[in-house]
């Protein structure tokens, strides 16, 4: 398999305090890998530093076998990296269907117009299309506040998926969803991604969701990587289960919507 | 080109303002382009403030609009009116360039600080330079228009008002399309989620670079309007109280609309002529009360009398 991103020896340090230490990771294309760890482990660490939003103190980042050390988010972005957030990242003054038409914007061309309309029709129809893609078509002219928690969601994954990049970061898809959403959001996000062919990487800290939807787990705990391979493996691992995940029982839904 | 409502709408009134021109007396037609000829400046704040930054410095390219088509007519022979607002606003979008290398680093109050740094730096070289005047300034040169020299005194004044009018009209139209535009909606992007704005893979740096340099340009038209008008130019374009009057007249209108600076503006002009007129020692405080009114009473300016009569006729 070809390998997407790769980082060698990452390092994060501030001041007194190692939030990545030594990570070496490789993600090859079409893998849709689950990033768990308890809190202050590095995930969320690890995810800005390889999408520009951090400096990482030491080591290196390839994507696509390019180094994009030091690259700026928007760089990394147009290079083909997009990304979600633990928080929803919208404009809140503007409606759903007006965050989407930004991003159709955006990915077209990285100096907007002057003077042509931004909402033209091509861009509104397309918007709706992706409104409908995600379920969130009830929304349409909601500003983006008023709308529940995982609608919001998926209007940011949507958001980051328009671009049509080649890997997508999510940061914690569910937090904030309530326990009902959470299958139906994540079935949603995973067959949009699967349309758009695109390699995953996202942190979760539910476990039924991890076991559901990845093909491959990396755990942190304390900066480090200390276990890496298939779901079943990683999450019975004696290691994960003291320090990540606790002594849950081991389910075997295997990778369900994958 | 087609033209939407609003675009049809201020071209009515912009006609109007012309054909009123005709009959109105001097004093009026005066204190109409002067005022017509500040929201334009106005526009620019108006511009930045849609961005999130808050401009206390423009008063620094309303006064290179003003000194450079009073400096065309009196060093460079450059006495066509249309040449000189030109070269004025060639000169802003120049000085906006460079200085937007360092200013669109900034924001929140670190921008409007440094941006009102740079007007006093002008304004305190302008103070003393011998040569421009000093402290009294310098008076503006006759000017002409495509050659012809319009007659002093009403012909001029009816000529610069009108073509304040036309200018004012022309940039609306721009700044309306502008604020549809790519930029102008994303700049409001930027203004309420500038990490989001960068993970669309934009650069929020160049497209608030971009918008202060057009917002200087349109600055730079109002300065030089009002230096054909008044016939004279001097420091204070550039003082952060002048400045600070631009920024009243945005709060004043409110950011709802295109036409809110200019109706700001006349509202403004009005108010401070009036309580110059009635009340000469305590004119600062009747506009200080007009302010506080607007802030409590229409936290979105002059314009949303307008938007709410609007919503009440949907309604």
């Amino acid at each position: 398999m070809t390998c997407i991103l790769e980082t060698r020896s990452l390092n994060k340090e501030f001041g007194a305090v190692i939030a990545a230490k030594d990570l070496n990771v490789q993600i090859n294309k079409g893998e849709v890998v689950g990033v768990i760890g308890s809190n202050g482990a590095g995930k969320t660490t690890f995810i800005n530093m390889v999408t520009g939003y951090l400096k990482p103190t030491r080591g290196e980042i390839l994507f696509n076998g390019k180094s994009i050390m030091g690259h700026s988010p928007r760089a990394i972005t147009r290079a083909g990296m997009a990304r979600s957030f633990q928080v929803a990242q919208l404009f809140p003054e503007m409606t759903v269907i007006d965050n989407l038409i930004v991003a159709l914007a955006a990915a077209e061309s990285a100096r907007p117009s002057f003077l042509s309309p931004l909402r033209s029709d091509a861009r509104i129809a397309r918007a709706e299309e992706i409104l409908r893609e995600f379920g969130v078509e009830n929304y349409r002219d909601s500003l983006v506040t008023a709308v529940p928690q995982g609608a919001r969601k998926l209007v940011d994954i949507a958001m980051a998926l328009i671009g049509n990049p080649q890997m997508l970061l999510l940061d914690e898809p569910t937090s904030g969803v309530s326990v009902d959403e959470k299958t139906d959001l994540m079935d949603t996000v995973m067959n949009a991604v699967r349309q758009h062919g695109v390699t995953v990487l996202f942190v979760e800290h539910d476990m039924d969701v991890v076991e559901r939807y990845v093909s491959r787990v990396l755990a942190f705990y304390s900066g480090e990587i200390i276990a890496d391979g298939e779901p079943a493996a990683v999450l019975a691992d004696q290691q994960v289960r003291d320090l990540v995940t606790g002594h849950r029982p081991t389910t075997k839904q295997g990778n369900g919507a994958s | 080109m087609r033209l939407d409502k609003t675009e049809i709408s201020l071209g009515l009134v912009a006609l109007a303002c012309v054909l009123f021109g005709f009959v109105s007396p001097g004093w009026l037609i005066f204190l109409l382009t002067i005022a017509l000829a500040k929201a334009l400046v106005v526009q620019g704040v108006v511009m930045q403030m849609r961005s999130g930054l808050v401009s206390f410095g423009q008063g620094l390219f309303y006064c290179i609009g003003g000194y450079t088509v009073g400096m065309g007519g009196q060093f460079f022979g450059i006495h066509d009116a249309i040449a000189a607002l030109s070269l004025g606003m060639f000169v802003a979008i120049v000085v906006a360039m460079l200085l937007g290398l360092l200013l669109t680093r900034y924001r929140e109050i670190f921008f409007a600080m440094l941006s009102l740094a740079f007007s006093m730096i002008l304004f305190g070289i302008l103070v003393k330079s011998q040569e421009l005047g000093s402290t009294d300034g310098f008076n503006v040169h006759d000017w002409t228009l495509f050659g012809w020299a319009p007659e002093a005194g009403a012909g001029s004044q009816h000529t610069v008002f009108t073509m304040t009018v036309v200018s004012g009209l022309i940039v609306a139209v721009l700044i309306h399309r502008y604020t549809k535009a790519g930029i102008g909606v994303i700049c409001e992007a930027v203004r309420e989620n500038e990490v989001r704005v960068e993970y669309l893979g934009l650069s929020p740096r160049w497209l608030l670079y971009g918008n202060y340099v057009a917002a200087a340009a349109v600055s730079a038209l109002g300065g030089g309007l009002t230096a054909l008008a008044t016939g004279h130019v001097d420091p204070e374009m550039a003082y952060w109280t002048t400045s600070g009057e631009f920024v009243f007249i945005a709060l004043l209108g409110g950011l709802g609309h295109v036409a809110a600076p200019f109706i700001a503006a006349i509202v403004f002009s009005f108010v401070r002529t009036y309580a110059i007129e009635f009340v000469p020692h305590t004119w600062q405080m009747i506009l200080g009360f007009t302010l506080l009114a607007v802030i409590i009473f229409l936290p979105k300016g002059l314009w949303s009398l307008v938007s709410r009569e609007k919503t009440g006729e949907r309604a």
